[in-house]
């Protein structure tokens, strides 16, 4: 146990993202949202509303789907975090490219949450109905598409995961 | 927004936990998931000094039977109990509660004993332990006590604890063979703030009258357990008429208060509506042997 007598002390953190460990100096009340775009420099997470509700923080944390808005940096110290720029690295991801072939994109701000929130889902090769796809997005919110659009791209991701 | 500066402490034992809590008290705050403290630091609603991170005590994160019971460490992950086989078999009752808790990535850090600690009105947990007479055990460094929920919940978001005392556990007795369970909410998007939900469960005697009923609504200043609901129903039987009058006992003295979101009135209606279609659930369930249906 360390203990910070000072509210300014700041403490080094270890965090791997997207398999690349990433180390710096923080202080505590750094989320891990801006320690990915800040200090790693990932700016593909995006900080709607900060309390949790609008879901575009979304990564994934040992493979879960967390809000990086809701977490301390300090927190993820030691942990491994995925974010969207993992996706795709040898070409777009089947998600990316289901997206973009059923306009499931129009200003991309919450489409990294909902890649981040689904993907596990399509790792699995997960059957899912339409109300279950429906659920499973409750977590983020869209205020372009009419969400529509996302829903049949993540049912066209999933065909593709069993073919 | 951003947090405020605070000192942090990430201890390794329940008892640094307690060490540290018994030295900051008041300035310090219970960091846990993080999922309801996180926001309102963002906002800069709370700004504590000091925040006591609980999650790296792996003793606060366990699920186990004990004497039959079932016995939640209070920084468990609630996905972790969303998935423990454990309580699905015994306490089903909880695994569909949390199923109305936010979304499925508040849950993966989001705490059991983070949301009773919170005992926020709408909250699914701090209801669903009233229902199943769960005790909390707490802890600081003058000693330990264990509170039944009916006394550990005081007010909106105000429990039992002192400001130098951790809750440790959450202990949930055995159900009889056979109590048929249900959790039933209502809000206007999946994962919103409930606006009003009741957690019910029945158990039925050999000659099919009601042996136990325990309903319990959320959305007031405490969950509200109703003793009318099981005046109306113990050593009756459950036909629809007694069920309606069971609901409607139910709300007798129930006071949420109203917002934006919906008047008192109009909540304590969906109140008798979910506490209705709660015990009807729960009915069934018990007619099948308390299995899922």
């Amino acid at each position: 146990m360390s203990t910070v007598d000072l509210a300014s002390s700041t403490r080094r953190v270890r965090i791997e993202i997207n398999e690349r460990a990433v180390e710096a100096e923080v202080e505590p009340r750094l989320l891990l949202a801006d320690f990915i775009r800040e200090r790693a420099g990932l700016r593909g997470t995006h900080l709607g509303c900060e309390h949790g509700v609008c879901g575009a923080c979304t990564v994934q944390l040992d493979g879960e789907p967390v809000r990086s808005c809701l977490m301390l940096a300090v927190q993820a110290d030691g942990r491994s975090v995925r974010t969207v720029e993992s996706l795709g690295r040898g070409g777009l991801h089947p998600l990316q490219r289901a997206f973009i072939e059923c306009h499931g994109v129009q200003c991309g701000f919450c489409t990294p949450g909902i890649l981040m929130s689904i993907e596990p889902l399509v790792q699995e090769g997960r059957t899912l109905t339409r109300e279950e796809i429906r659920h499973a997005l409750s977590g983020n919110l869209c205020r372009c598409t009419g969400y529509q659009g996302i829903i049949a791209a993540v049912e066209l991701a999933l065909s593709w995961a069993h073919t | 927004m951003k947090p405020a500066p605070f000192a942090y402490d990430a201890p390794r034992e329940t008892a640094q936990v307690v060490e540290l809590l018994a030295k900051y008290g008041d300035d310090a705050k219970v960091l846990a998931g993080g999922q309801s403290l996180i926001p309102l630091l963002n906002f800069r609603l709370a700004r504590p000094d000091r925040l006591i991170d609980v999650t790296r005590v792996p003793a606060l994160s366990n699920i186990e039977p004990r004497d039959g019971s079932l016995v939640i460490a209070a920084a468990t992950r609630q996905a972790t109990l969303e998935r423990s086989a454990l309580t699905a078999q015994g306490w089903p009752l909880l695994i569909e509660a949390l199923r109305y808790v936010a979304h499925s990535q508040i849950r993966a850090l989001g705490t059991v004993g983070g949301s009773v600690a919170h005992a926020d009105p709408a909250a699914e947990l701090p209801a669903a332990f009233m229902t199943l007479d769960a005790r909390f055990h707490l802890r600081c460094a003058r000693g330990a006590r264990t509170v039944p929920a009916a006394e550990f919940f005081v007010s909106y978001f105000t429990t039992a604890l002192e400001p130098d005392e951790l809750l440790e556990e959450i202990e949930v007795p055995p159900l009889p063979g056979g109590t048929g369970y249900a959790f039933v909410e209502f809000a206007r998007r999946h994962g919103d703030f409930a606006l009003g939900g009741a957690a019910a469960l029945i158990t039925l005697d050999a000659r099919g009258m009601c042996r136990h009923i325990s309903l319990t609504l959320l959305g007031a200043e405490t969950p509200w357990r109703s003793p009318q609901t099981e005046q109306v129903l113990v050593g009756n039987p459950p036909d629809e008429q007694n069920l309606v009058e069971a609901a409607h006992a139910a709300v007798q003295g129930f006071e949420p208060s109203g917002d934006i979101h919906g008047s008192t009135e109009y909540r304590i209606g969906l109140a008798e509506t979910m506490a209705l279609r709660a015990l009807r659930r729960a009915l069934d369930r018990a007619h099948t042997g308390g299995r899922p249906t």
